[in-house]
């Protein structure tokens, strides 16, 4: 409205219907292929999905192991198959990648204090590796048990 | 009355099943994913197997990587929609649809783990 037109008005502040268009650029809906950085971000996203697969398959697992040796073993050739094997080397990669960018993010999310002190960022984050490390052997040991 | 929202404690279960899942899935899916089908290592004997289920530490353990490591996913899969794919006029069937079923799948896991003889 121009300041001309408010003194011809019998009410200068009435509203309008009129609303302004917000200042705000529409984002592409593949936004993310359009940098590496963003591509990488959206791929540590898409990791929670092997995360929900593999937690099934886990569950597969644990059922075969409930119903006896023949589900066991029909569970293994499952495991075996081409897909299934290539679903999980893919899936494997991603799992990796989940660890090691929640790994390395930790120390800016994690501050820790000793006494008045703070730690090191790079000492919680190689506690963190030392973590996975020492989790690993111990899952692996229990696994495979005495052979 | 103060309205509380969900949202800490989402982020916090998330957090922790990104840690927890981590920790315990890369190894887990190494031996049983690849290790054993590929016949790299001879995978452990049903009896074995079945003797570290009925654990009760392993099954804790268990089922707390499944019921965290699941709303790990609800929580980061439901962002990506957000943002990655902009799918934000369904917000909220989205967030249904994903924490719903991780309470699902959670609830499978516990029958599974403590009642295996009810869905036999």
């Amino acid at each position: 409205m121009l300041p001309t037109d408010i003194g011809s008005h019998a009410t200068p502040h009435a509203y309008t219907a009129y609303h302004p268009r917000w200042l705000r650029q529409p984002v592409s809906t593949y936004w993310w292929v359009q940098k590496r950085s963003y591509f990488a971000f959206i791929l540590r996203e898409l990791s929670c999905l092997f995360v929900a697969w593999f937690v099934v398959y886990l569950l597969t697992l644990v059922r075969a192991i409930n119903e006896g040796e023949a589900a066991y073993q029909s569970f293994l050739t499952f495991s075996a198959r081409t897909s299934v094997l290539l679903l999980n080397l893919v899936g494997f990669l991603f799992i990796v990648y989940h660890a090691v960018t929640f790994f390395d993010a930790a120390p800016q999310a994690l501050v820790v204090h000793v006494g008045r002190k703070r730690l090191p960022s790079g000492l919680v984050g190689a506690a963190h590796y030392l973590g996975w490390m020492v989790v690993s052997t111990v899952v692996a040991w229990v696994l495979l048990g005495a052979r | 009355m103060i309205k509380r929202h969900p949202e800490p404690l989402l982020w916090m279960l998330f957090s922790a099943g990104g840690v927890v899942s981590a920790l315990l899935l890369p190894i887990l899916v190494l031996l049983f994913g690849l290790a054993f089908p590929l016949g790299w290592i001879a995978p452990p004997s049903h009896d074995h197997l079945r003797a570290v289920v009925g654990h009760p530490l392993s099954r804790l353990v268990v089922f707390g990587l499944v019921v965290l490591s699941l709303f790990h996913w609800a929580h980061r899969f439901r962002h990506t929609l957000y943002d990655g794919l902009q799918i934000k006029h369904l917000n909220e069937l989205v967030a249904i649809l994903c924490y719903g079923s991780a309470l699902a799948v959670s609830a499978v896991a516990a029958v599974l783990l403590w009642w295996p003889d009810a869905i036999r």
